[in-house]
């Protein structure tokens, strides 16, 4: 009965958002790389990337904010180059985002141990504080599940809305859902495939960036190893979940959110009677769940992960 | 007579191979020229390299006088020049309005005008009988209707030089004449065409002029009128070539029938289809791409296991259907793609003439019989005339021609039963052709039943003793063949005669 109970609690429902966060850009950031026909693998490392960078800018002096703009420009970064290899070299997406994403977490463990050679517990910062949007703060259950988040959240949900019309209602967005389904089309209408696909990569992995940094910079207020923890892996089934839509990736990341903020509740529950690690795994066989469901009929885009190159056939 | 589109001395080189050597070419304003020529003789490559998706090695293209940027399909395109594609280039889940609007508006635009777009292409497809719902998307649409997307996109852009590449290949006879008539209304508002095309019948139809390439360079330019058949072949192919002709023949018992089978892979369905197939007769499947011939080849090659109905070879009614299976009873299989399916481009001829039966005769004691497999592909080699290097030559560096010849000496020297020949000659010059055709007659004559399933009313008119059409999924009752003629086979193409089954997905 108790586990009902918890269902309807505010505080569930906020933290269902918060954990949601991270994934929204995430996703967000993939289904771009993906509408453009380059599965990004990298996304678990730029997360991380992004999460470190954007909080050592933070620690070393920069408002928050600037913290987000480094977050995104490091993912864009290491965006270029996933597809720089990807799409004019043509390499394996598949081996490139995983190196992509090993050489970005890396990097990030390194570059910490450098600045931070001998500390014990990690340094923190002044994170991003919770923004009540007045008036619609107040409603009851809702307003604080949805609008005492910090700045950060509500920009996912922004950003939803932006990428939606991004993908739909501009001729940019006509290009690069174009170069995912079938290139040969795009490049006979003169566009040029390989500029588009690079450019969407790029911004799509600023998003991934801006979504690791959500973890240092509004969830936590330190960086430390482990922190990304799958939440990029996660983004790549949302994105499946999501049926390459930003309105249901978005309906995916906030049902992740819900299960695994729930799982936390029903751990100190019945944690004494159940292993905890049962309770780990239900976000996870949930999506598993979830993604055999939705995902049986979808029309993925049909270019995903096929290099394009001039003049052949 | 002013020249609107000029090309002069254009060579483009592969390698070795010279697929345009030194052509100059002239397109005449509200003219339709025909570019004639067999498949590898560069009508292609050159259209190519006009639109800007190759860059020739040397030469120039004017549009009316200006030099055109070389390798720059939006240069091509802001010239004035639409191309429709032979495989169309339309992204199949987006709308037709999206194909046909991409690529006109700026990048940096917050919005696309939808409603402008929307108004525009309905007023186009009035204007040129060209009519499509905007909203479609593109997988829904019929192959003709795709047609329509295509040349719409190109007028969308104000082109006034229209590149039409093999068009007619997907369309029914009476789909073409469609096609044809709307040319003339293009010409007549002013446009410019060029017609590519490997068919005499449509050059001759919808031209003004014609032009011939073969091997790579320009042989003639004719004005269509006063201009013959022959001649146009003779120019074609360089020679003349005999056409073999089937000899009337007795035919025997049943080889192969199919009763009631039905089946099913992805959007294709077989329904309810029936066939019989006697000894030492050939039977032609005619019919539009897609409507279900390559499943048909696929379940009696074996490939495809049907859902329902009978299968029988000779005598016995099959019980479990597998390559294996049918290649044991003696049926031998030319495939629709030799790369794909009829061969292993990277693995020596010997291994590839054994791969149908190196468990049976060219295996001793579990291992491969690598001296009686190498004796065998000598001898494919020396009956079948297969230009190579030797038996250890990779099949990849062959000529389609030659790996056509290679596939019907490996099924054809086991002396099979039933011959399933699915577009045999697709893609071959015409040596090739009659190659091929002499050897399914002699097939014939040996006793073989041979199924032939061909995009090519020509070839099947010809070779055929009996010929039935598949429309979309269905197969029509045999017909003798001096009882049919283009036309009626025409009209069963575009499904008339079939009773229409609602689709399986909506019962």
């Amino acid at each position: 009965m108790e586990a009902l109970e918890i269902l309807f609690t505010a505080s569930l429902w906020a933290a269902a958002i918060r954990i949601a966060s991270p994934l929204i850009f995430g996703t967000l950031g993939e289904l771009i790389c993906e509408r453009a026909g380059v599965l990004n693998l990298g996304i678990e490392g730029i997360m991380t990337a992004g999460a470190f960078s954007g909080w050592l800018a933070v620690f070393l002096g920069g408002d928050l904010w600037l913290g987000v703009a480094v977050a995104a420009l490091v993912g864009a970064v290491l965006g270029l180059l996933h597809g720089f290899l990807v799409v004019p070299l043509g390499l394996s997406q598949h081996v490139t985002g995983i190196g992509i994403t090993l050489l970005a977490t890396a990097l990030s463990y390194y570059a910490y141990r450098l600045a931070f050679p001998e500390v014990t517990s990690p340094p923190k910062i002044e994170p991003f504080q919770p923004f009540p949007v007045p008036v619609l703060s107040d409603i009851p259950v809702l307003g604080p599940a949805l609008f005492q988040q910090t700045p950060l959240t509500y920009l996912a949900f922004i950003m939803v809305g932006l990428v939606s019309w991004f993908l739909y209602r501009t001729p940019a967005g006509l290009a690069v859902r174009t170069v995912g389904e079938n290139p040969a089309a795009a490049e006979a209408q003169g566009m040029n495939v390989t500029t588009v696909r690079l450019l969407a990569v790029m911004a799509g992995s600023a998003l991934m960036g801006i979504g690791g940094s959500f973890i240092t910079l509004s969830a936590f207020n330190s960086f430390f190893f482990e922190m990304t923890n799958g939440r990029g892996w996660i983004c790549i089934a949302l994105v499946v979940f999501g049926a390459w839509r930003p309105g249901k990736a978005l309906l995916g990341a906030i049902l992740f959110g819900l299960f695994d903020a729930y799982q936390l509740r029903l751990q100190q529950l019945a944690g004494a009677v159940v292993p905890y690690q049962l309770f780990l795994m239900l976000p996870f066989v949930m999506s598993i769940i979830a993604l055999i469901v939705m995902s049986r009929r979808v029309a993925y885009p049909r270019a995903l992960m096929v290099p394009y190159r001039k003049g052949e056939r | 007579m002013t020249a609107v589109l000029s090309l002069s001395r254009i060579s483009k080189r592969f390698g070795a191979l010279t697929a345009n050597d030194a052509i100059s070419l002239d397109l005449a304003k509200g003219e339709i020229l025909g570019l004639l020529g067999e498949n590898g003789a560069g009508k292609t490559t050159l259209m190519n390299i006009l639109f800007g998706h190759y860059v020739a090695d040397e030469g120039e293209i004017r549009v009316d006088g200006k030099v055109l940027p070389p390798g720059e399909p939006k240069a091509a395109l802001a010239a004035g020049i639409g191309m429709v594609h032979q495989h169309f280039t339309l992204a199949d889940n987006l709308t037709v309005l999206d194909n046909i609007v991409l690529g006109t508006e700026s990048l940096w635009r917050l919005r696309s005008d939808h409603a402008a777009a929307r108004r525009r292409i309905v007023q186009l497809g009035e204007d040129f009988g060209l009519k499509v719902h905007p909203d479609a998307v593109v997988s829904s649409l019929s192959v003709g209707e795709r047609q329509r997307v295509e040349i719409l996109k190109a007028l969308y852009r104000d082109a006034r030089i229209l590149i039409l590449d093999e068009p007619t290949a997907v369309l029914t006879p009476q789909e073409a004449a469609g096609l044809f008539d709307t040319l003339k209304r293009f010409v007549a508002k002013g446009l410019s065409i060029i017609f590519i095309s490997h068919k005499l019948g449509e050059i001759i139809d919808a031209c003004h002029r014609v032009a011939i390439l073969r091997g790579g360079k320009l042989v003639a330019e004719r004005p269509i009128d006063g201009v013959s058949r022959g001649e146009l072949a003779e120019l074609m192919v360089g020679r003349s070539v005999p056409q073999p002709k089937a000899t009337a023949r007795q035919p025997g018992a049943t080889v192969l029938a199919l009763k009631a089978v039905s089946a099913r892979r992805g959007q294709l369905a077989l329904r309810d289809v029936a066939l019989q197939l006697r000894a030492g007769e050939i039977v032609g499947i005619a019919g539009v791409s897609g409507n279900g011939q390559s499943l048909l080849a696929d379940v009696v090659g074996g490939v495809a296991v049907p859902d329902a109905g009978q299968v029988r070879v000779g005598a016995e009614v099959l019980a479990d259907i597998s390559p294996r299976q049918m290649i044991a009873r003696g049926i031998a299989r030319i495939p629709e793609d030799r790369h794909a399916e009829g061969l292993i481009g990277d693995m020596s001829i010997t291994e590839n003439v054994v791969s149908e039966g190196y468990r049976g005769r060219f295996s001793r004691r579990g291992l491969i019989d690598w001296g009686n497999a190498r004796t065998f592909a000598e001898t494919v080699i020396r009956d079948y005339e297969v230009k190579c290097p030797g038996p250890e030559a990779r099949v990849r560096l062959l000529s389609g021609g030659n790996m056509q010849k290679l596939i019907l000496g490996r099924v054809m020297a086991e002396d099979p039963v039933v011959v399933l020949a699915n577009q045999p000659t697709r893609g071959l010059d015409v040596g090739a052709v009659a190659y091929v055709h002499e050897q399914l007659l002699k097939a014939r004559a040996r006793g073989a039943g041979i199924l032939l399933i061909s995009e090519d009313l020509d070839e099947l008119l010809a070779l055929s003793d009996q010929m039935a059409v598949m429309y979309q999924g269905q197969l029509s009752p045999l017909m003798a063949r001096d009882q049919v003629t283009i036309q009626q086979l025409g009209l069963m193409m575009a499904g008339q005669g079939f009773i229409h089954v609602e689709s399986i997905d909506a019962a």
